[in-house]
């Protein structure tokens, strides 16, 4: 019992403990679900990333005499589809413009979220009550008819998918990041630091953000395969990237037809697809277990 | 004698009750309701009173944390209520609070030394200098800078946290500090050791205490003076002795005689009051503690109680003791 006291004092001073980021990704690298998904998306950003030097034919170019061929053909690994393009190189080059439409409205909602729910939860008062409201505007509509009005109005293009996805997630990060403003303001740490005669700046920079933007983080996380199939989603309906652009949702839209004649090669954009959002959803639920470091 | 450190009179604080659509103002919580006192230099005034009672809400007016609705608090006979922002930063060096829950209290994401570090950054101190201070200190109140410096609040225990508190609050080297239940968070072992470090703390750097807590065990152990508050209204203020000796308001004679006595002998037979304190939102008239009270009368609902004083060291808020004698005893 003495001796053990005196190993766990021993262990406890020689252990140097860990900052709040560095612990979580301590745990992020031991969880084996989560380095699997994180491999599967490094694959795919690489993939999409290196689509130029990767792909072995243009993704535009067609030929009439070899539409859908099937998968594991010998000159097209993938088939190709019912113009005759290669369906490796549209699958490379499709995820770029996937991974782009899917990811930008979360990060712009991410900056802009913070901001305005930080905002709104510190300030309170009527300052609170006109971002909030003007939120529950947007937050009113199904996130799938918000999305297709506003591409609907804006017309196609992938600046405007990426318009209209940022319009429907902003609203809900900044409840997110207001109530977690709210309540971390109650706390008592922040009338101490309001005792000590911390100003607005310091209190905001060391004791609000510090515990606020992980709650956040770890909801736009999640927020994110949502949001690439959202973005496949417009494509599909002809709201988001134009033809001949290669675009997975766009893709699994033009083969539509030929789902008689060859199952496969049209059901690969959806693969991609299922698969990229599995991986941000799986990564993002380990993200959330990693973070919730409390004692 | 000496003027007082700390002098509050009529302090006043309603918080607004909001409801229904348009957010109307439906009702007021009438947490502390003219509370006025005098803290002299080097003195510990206790605080004492069941939750709700405004306690909390008392410490934080006085710490200019909230805003009264009316009242005055003087510090060293200037007047906080006015101060203009750079002078309450100024002010606030001299006055600090330890808070009561040991959890809340700090924050999750700055060590232990940043934490207490990060009043003296507030005001200017250097990098070095400060971190510096805050380990010096910390190795005052009880904890191994070294091992404990570097940890964050979430690794350290209930009782070590509450030294962190303290440590933060006396950073600046403040005059007055204000301690809103200290222990209550507490087991009874660590209880001790804190109010015992915090005695000495208070005879080493000569501070003043106002200590906030609903255990007259601890507050009877530390006060030189109490205050005992009932529904945001001080009922009674003597000296410690002189409360111990001769509770004279009902409501302090049941605090005491509810207080879990150590002689077999002395132990109650019957609950002095029962039920909780009424609704702050709409207290009785008169006499707030009239509803519980075995000894009201029909005065009581009229108008409430001044207070009087029963001896040099006691004053009493109660009709029992008015210049009137009372009919009934």
């Amino acid at each position: 019992m003495a001796i053990s006291t005196v190993v766990l004092q021993a262990e406890m001073a020689a252990a140097t403990p860990m900052s709040y980021w560095r612990t979580v990704g301590w745990r992020l690298a031991r969880d084996p679900t989560t380095l699997v998904a994180a491999g599967v998306l490094a694959l795919i950003v690489l993939s999409a990333l290196l689509a130029p030097w990767l792909a072995p034919y243009d993704p535009a170019a067609g030929s009439i005499r070899l539409r859908l061929a099937s998968v594991g053909s010998p000159e097209h690994v993938l088939g190709t589809d019912e113009q005759g393009r290669d369906m490796l190189s549209r699958l490379l080059w499709g995820g770029r413009m996937t991974l782009v439409a899917g990811l930008t409205p979360v990060l712009v909602a991410f900056v802009l979220g913070s901001g305005l729910g930080v905002l709104a939860g510190y300030l309170g008062g009527l300052t609170n009550t006109l971002i909030m409201r003007t939120m529950d505007i947007f937050y009113a509509f199904p996130a799938v008819l918000l999305a297709i009005a506003v591409s609907g109005a804006l017309g196609p293009g992938l600046a405007n998918t990426v318009i209209a996805l940022s319009i429907v997630f902003v609203p809900r990060v900044v409840r997110v990041a207001e109530s977690a403003t709210v309540q971390v303001q109650g706390l008592e740490y922040i009338a101490a630091a309001r005792a000590s005669g911390a100003g607005v700046a310091a209190i905001v920079r060391h004791h609000l953000l510090a515990n606020v933007l992980g709650p956040i983080l770890v909801f736009s996380s999640t927020q994110v395969s949502l949001s690439i199939i959202l973005a496949a989603g417009l494509s599909f309906l002809g709201l988001g990237v134009t033809p001949p652009a290669a675009e997975w949702g766009l893709m699994l839209n033009t083969l539509r037809q030929s789902i008689y004649v060859n199952a496969l090669v049209p059901a690969l954009p959806g693969l991609a697809i299922f698969v990229t959002s599995m991986a941000f959803n799986l990564l993002s639920d380990g993200l959330r277990d990693a973070m919730d470091i409390r004692g | 004698m000496t003027p007082p450190l700390l002098e509050v009179q009529g302090l006043r604080k309603h918080f607004p009750l909001r409801g229904g659509v348009l957010q109307r103002t439906q009702a007021w919580v009438r947490a502390v309701d003219g509370v006025s006192f005098a803290v002299a230099p080097g003195e510990t005034l206790g605080v004492v009173g069941e939750s709700g009672c405004g306690k909390s809400t008392l410490a934080r007016l006085l710490l200019r944390l909230i805003e009264p609705d009316a009242g005055l608090v003087k510090f060293r006979g200037e007047d906080v209520l006015a101060a203009s922002p750079a002078r309450m930063k100024r002010l606030r060096r001299d006055m600090q609070l330890v808070f009561q829950d040991p959890y809340a209290s700090l924050n999750p994401r700055l060590t232990i030394e940043d934490t207490v570090a990060f009043s003296l950054r507030v005001h200017g101190t250097p990098r070095g200098e400060a971190a510096e201070r805050a380990r010096a200190l910390l190795g005052r109140v009880g904890l191994d800078p070294r091992l404990h410096g570097r940890r964050y609040a979430h690794e350290l225990s209930g009782g070590q946290r509450q030294r962190v508190n303290i440590a933060r609050a006396l950073v600046l080297d403040p005059k007055l500090l204000v301690l809103d239940e200290p222990v209550s968070a507490l087991d009874k072992s660590v209880q001790a050791q804190v109010l015992n470090l915090l005695q000495g703390l208070k005879a080493e750097r000569a501070l003043t205490y106002v200590f906030i807590s609903h255990d007259l065990n601890v507050i009877e152990y530390v006060s030189d003076r109490v205050l005992v508050m009932y529904l945001g209204e001080v009922v009674e203020t003597g000296t410690a002795e002189a409360l111990a000796q001769s509770p004279k308001h009902p409501y302090t004679q049941a605090l005491f005689a509810s207080a879990p006595s150590m002689d077999p002998e002395h132990r109650m037979e019957r609950l002095p009051i029962a039920g909780d304190p009424p609704n702050p939102i709409d207290p009785p008239s008169g006499c707030r503690f009239r509803t519980r009270c075995s000894f009201a009368m029909a005065r009581c609902a009229e108008a409430p109680p001044q207070p009087v004083p029963v001896s040099p060291t006691q004053a009493v808020a109660c009709y029992l003791y008015d210049a009137e004698p009372a009919s009934v005893a």
